[in-house]
């Protein structure tokens, strides 16, 4: 499987099973477009290929077949023998702390209602926390690092707790023999001195959001009272960031169908000096009014080509600056039996609500069908969790025809179980998304490479 | 080559049989928390 597109003036083939990429000029494009999905090539689609010579048309033939007989292109697929190891079901190595169940803002895109996941208002008691650690160190098996997150609602709101939960982690390290990597994410309005003094301590990485410009920013992600959070937000999360060296954080802001020309929040951002951004497409808001949908695609996708180009300027004339959504590891990433599984929900990455009950992640807690026990009891053998276990990009047919298959890793469960209820059909949507951040990402890498070879 | 440029080679399907160790971070694709998504990550297996 390939997959051929042509991005702001350039050509591009990615070898699907093997990870290659190839800048093709427009002869060996035209030529490549003979070929059947297969790799062979189509006699009579050549022979309509009249604007080239036939000089040419050889020599970008004979390109190809070189990389086909390298197999760097039209790879087959080597890892179908592997497939029963790698989708055996794992050790649990990663926790969502639901820390608060409660929020101080009510941004109108929240999954969790207004921060108390359409339950009641509730705060995780350090008995709770501490109990959450225990369970992960009892189901991680021999996993050695581990992850454990805050999250909420707002974690800040119930700050003693997450310390208290620090420690007593750290603590368990050692007779463990496990190592624990706690990350925060936050809305900042509560960000003072000694909590930001505490997160750069012990905080693996931060997660600040904010959307952007101030009127996209406020129009969404507003207070209890009605007014916007920005104001409050910036100049604590500039301090945070400040604090931690820059180092380790990411400004993290959502678009809605409010924002289609996000590439602005991004640039503000950048401008405001932060170097490491993710604004990110919002999540399982049907019927909200804010999602994405079918008749704005195109408008995105061209913001996200845009954006690549001024993205691809700016790195280039001293104004770099990192976006999530296009950074790509063509030669380090994870291998193909991650790849193939994607963000690890229900089976090795699970969330756990202010009373104690499991669930697949954050975005499915409260859902009932979804319940997987609790940190008392253990998990309680809902079939629910074999689901998540048997869900990959092969035995989901549109994610297994799909070239983008490894490096989108099948899209998020939560999205797919909102918008189709299944969560082995990919929604949609969030797919389009997804295939021109990678083709962006793609053209970006090749521009930084011929960079580097000038 | 005249008419291809290879930009990166095939780097997926290197020492499959390592492949699965399953010691890097969990990734989420909508990152509505900390996490990498997976086109980004690092291997950890060490």
């Amino acid at each position: 499987m390939i997959h051929a597109y042509k991005i702001h003036g350039e050509n591009i083939v990615l070898d699907v099973m093997s990870g290659a990429v190839h800048l093709l000029d427009d002869t060996a494009y035209d030529v490549l477009g003979c070929y059947n999905s297969d790799g062979t090539l189509d006699p009579d689609k050549l022979r309509e290929l009249t604007k080239y010579d036939e000089k040419t048309i050889n020599e970008a033939l004979k390109d190809i077949e070189y990389l086909i007989e390298n197999k760097m292109l039209f790879t087959e697929d080597p890892y179908t023998e592997m497939l029963p190891v790698w989708t055996k079901q794992t050790v649990v190595k990663a926790l969502c702390l639901h820390i608060a169940h409660d929020c101080n803002l009510r941004c109108s895109y929240c999954f969790a209602g207004t921060g108390e996941y359409m339950g009641h208002r509730s705060l995780m008691s350090l008995e709770v926390g501490k109990k959450a650690i225990d369970f992960l160190i009892e189901n991680s098996g021999n996993r050695r690092n581990l992850e454990v997150d805050f999250f909420g609602g707002e974690p800040l709101m119930n700050f003693d707790v997450v310390k208290g939960i620090v420690d007593y982690a750290k603590e368990r390290e050692k007779e463990s023999d496990k190592n624990f990597r706690f990350t925060i994410t936050t809305n900042a309005m509560l960000l003072d001195d000694e909590k930001r003094a505490y997160i750069n301590e012990n905080m693996h990485n931060v997660v600040l959001s904010l959307d952007g410009r101030k009127e996209v920013n406020d129009a969404v992600r507003k207070r209890v009272d009605g007014t916007g959070s920005y104001d409050r937000i910036l100049p604590l999360t500039k301090k945070m960031v400040e604090e931690r060296g820059g180092q380790q954080y990411y400004v993290r802001g959502t678009f809605t169908r409010k924002n289609l020309d996000f590439g602005a929040d991004v640039l503000h951002l950048a401008d405001l000096g932060f170097d490491q951004i993710s604004i990110e497409p919002v999540v399982a808001a049907k019927d909200s009014g804010l999602d994405i949908r079918n008749e704005d695609l195109e408008t995105v996708f061209s913001e996200y080509e845009r954006l690549a180009k001024e993205y691809v300027d700016r790195r280039n004339n001293g104004k770099w600056f990192n976006f999530f959504h296009f950074m790509i590891d063509l030669e380090g990433g994870p291998c193909i039996a991650k790849r193939m599984r994607g963000c690890g929900s229900g089976t090795e990455y699970l969330a756990v609500s202010p009373e104690g009950e499991l669930y697949p992640c954050h975005q499915f807690v409260g859902h009932k069908e979804f319940y997987l026990g609790n940190i008392f009891d253990g998990l309680n053998g809902n079939p629910i969790r074999e689901t998540f276990r048997e869900t990959n990009v092969y035995t989901k047919p549109q994610c297994d025809s799909c070239w983008a298959k490894f490096y989108c890793s099948g899209g998020c469960a939560a999205n797919a179980w909102q918008f189709n209820h299944d969560i082995k059909v990919p929604y949609e949507i969030g797919c389009e998304l997804e295939k021109k951040r990678v083709e962006c990402a793609l053209w970006i890498k090749a521009q930084e490479i011929s960079e580097s070879q000038m | 080559m005249k008419h291809i440029k290879t930009i990166n080679q095939s780097t997926l399907n290197k020492e499959i049989k390592k492949a699965g160790c399953g010691e890097c971070q969990t990734s989420c694709q909508s990152a509505c928390k900390t996490s990498c998504t997976v086109a980004n990550q690092k291997c950890e297996r060490k």
